[in-house]
């Protein structure tokens, strides 16, 4: 069965073919982050008018890449939520129309379930059950997954996501949007020990999140350093690459410990990590570490299909259409969607 | 000639389904509900004709302006469609549509053409009839507050139409008297952007060669001040 997969949530335009003999065919992603690099975060409708002029053009390189026209489709995954209702009801609009038109079954997928199940991708895919730590910029999730579709949520961030913090945080060190991959670089050159930043939440039990105060955290501390006392800040380099040091290891420390944490308590053998974040180098080595030493394994996908990405929808809808699920001629954005509430499979 | 066309850019969701000169549609009005209405209303279409998508011809949309997320469902959805069965789609002016179908009852050669924009603004075009039997700008689609239309035209008969009107009575009212033969505020009340007139106005648009490919069947938003700095 061959899938096309259409991704369009938030920033970024990802279109895969994914066949469930031979795996995934080709992708494609256009990223927007210059468009909105200039507002320092994603504007809602310049996304929308975005997506709109991308996702046929990256659909039409996909089938080129794959040497396939488009009736030799057997069906269409796109993501349906969570995310901008806007951009969702493009990729929604433009999927389950051509499944309409070509005839073929069509299938909503959970951004965060095509997250999940990005690991699977890779050459040995971990097996049921495991625990999802799900890093973005828009959601801090451990789960429970027992299966495809059999979801319970562990923890989750009770503000920012960890993402968010790392990119507000950034927007604070003077970085450009997004800044989470640059705060990390800066951090390879900041030294041990100059300044210790709280592990929210890690003192009392259960597995929720909270890093609004670690941003705040680094924004006295910033305070504290620079000669201008508001925005923009001036520090010298080293302080600057100490404070995202600090910040990153209170970041990575405080998922390793929940994560930890989940392992425990669910008695599993395998945790998968996923989401942006899941790029960050700091938090794959000292997991790796962890990982060593209390005896389970520790699954990532590819860096590129850390971030938002289309093999990742096309996977999972492959999954759900073999299953037979299917959607109505109904187009759908759903901004909410818990990830709790999907069907199994 | 079989010509498939949406309307989704205002509170009505419409769509028609044109096959030489008979004209066949679904109208409602159903703010919100415009994307899961859009495909059972043309499956509906395409059974009451009797036809399989496959022996359309051409794909047409109303392109807006209007709202938004409107306008790009109906992009959205004839882009998956023209790019599936390969098959060219033509972009309708929303207020074009309005004008042609102000023309279709009034006969009155002239129109001024006003969609609400919200945000205390109005969309506008001002069109007079070809020889044809076709509304063409005289002015191109802008968006402006009510208060600052500007008509050019000489003292004709010209008609209103638009929720534009029906939200802006008065200021367009005192705004516009002077240019209007009759000296009486005409509008129809009420109207909607259809995606029978967008059919019937891409037709020829298709026959002139005007059609283009799925993936430059694109919005036409008109307020591209979205950003607030
Ligand atoms: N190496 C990294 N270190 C820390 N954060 C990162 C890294 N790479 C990406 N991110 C963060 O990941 C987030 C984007 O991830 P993505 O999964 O695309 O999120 P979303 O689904 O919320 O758009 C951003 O907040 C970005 O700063």
């Amino acid at each position: 069965m061959r899938v096309l997969g259409i991704e369009s949530s938030c920033d970024e335009t990802g279109v895969a073919l994914f066949d469930t003999d031979n795996g995934l065919v080709a992708h494609r992603l256009y990223s927007q982050i210059e468009i909105h690099a200039e507002y320092g975060g994603v504007v809602p409708e310049l996304a929308s008018r975005d997506h709109i002029r991308k996702t046929l053009p990256l659909i039409q390189q996909v089938l080129d890449d794959a040497s396939m026209s488009v009736d030799q489709l057997d069906g269409i995954a796109y993501t349906q939520g969570p995310g901008l209702i806007g951009a969702l009801l493009v990729g929604s609009a433009i999927g389950r129309s051509m499944a309409w038109a070509l005839n073929i079954p069509a299938v909503a997928v959970h951004h965060m379930e095509g997250h999940l199940l990005a690991p699977m991708l890779e050459e040995n895919p971990p097996e049921f059950p495991f625990v999802a730590l799900l890093v973005s910029g828009g959601h801090t999730l451990l789960v429970d997954v027992k299966g495809v579709g059999r979801y319970t949520i562990l923890g989750e961030s009770v503000d920012d996501a960890v993402g968010e913090a790392f990119d507000k945080t950034a927007k604070l060190l003077g970085l450009s949007y997004p800044g989470g991959p640059a705060l990390a670089k800066l951090a390879e050159s900041g030294k041990q020990g100059r300044f210790k930043f709280p592990r929210p939440m890690t003192n009392r039990p259960g597995l929720n999140f909270s890093f609004s105060g670690l941003k705040t955290f680094a924004l006295n501390t910033i305070q504290d350093h620079s000669k201008e006392s508001r925005a923009p800040y001036n520090l010298d380099l080293q302080t600057q690459a100490d404070i995202a040091y600090a910040f990153q290891e209170a970041a990575v420390d405080t998922l390793l410990i929940k994560s930890c944490r989940a392992m425990a308590e669910t008695k599993y053998q395998r945790l998968i990590v996923a989401g942006g974040v899941g790029a960050n180098e700091s938090l794959r080595q000292n997991l790796n570490l962890k990982a060593k030493k209390l005896d389970f394994e520790v699954y990532y996908p590819r860096a590129e299909f850390c971030t938002d990405n289309g093999a990742m929808i096309a996977y999972a809808g492959s999954l759900r259409l073999a299953a037979g699920h299917t959607e109505p001629p109904i187009i759908k954005g759903m901004p909410r969607w818990r990830l709790e509430d999907l069907d199994a499979i | 000639m079989k010509i498939l066309a949406i309307e989704t850019s205002t509170e009505a969701c419409s769509a028609a389904l044109l096959d030489n000169n008979n004209v066949i549609s679904r109208f409602e009005i159903a703010p919100r509900q415009h994307s899961q209405l859009i495909l059972p209303m043309i499956d509906e279409l395409l059974a009451e004709a009797e036809l399989k998508l496959q022996q359309i011809e051409c794909l047409a949309f109303g392109c807006g302006p209007g709202a938004f997320t409107g306008v790009r469902l109906a992009t959205s959805v004839i882009q998956g469609i023209a790019f599936s069965i390969d098959r060219p789609a033509v972009a309708v002016s929303s207020l074009t549509a309005l004008a042609q179908a102000a023309y279709g009852e009034t006969k009155i050669e002239n129109c001024l053409s006003a969609i609400d924009a919200r945000m205390q603004e109005i969309y506008w075009a001002y069109y007079q009839l070809d020889a044809n039997g076709l509304m063409q700008y005289q002015v191109e689609e802008q968006v402006c507050k009510p208060e600052l239309l500007k008509l050019n035209s000489s003292q004709v008969d010209w008609i209103g139409v638009g929720s534009g009107f029906d939200t802006y009575e008065k200021v367009l009212d005192a705004k516009t008297l002077d240019n209007r033969q009759s000296k009486q505020m005409r509008w129809l009340s009420n109207q909607f952007p259809h995606a029978s007139q967008v059919a019937k106005i891409a037709k020829s648009e298709y026959l002139a060669g005007k059609a283009v490919s799925a993936s430059q069947a694109l919005p036409k938003y008109v307020r591209n001040q979205v950003v607030k700095k």
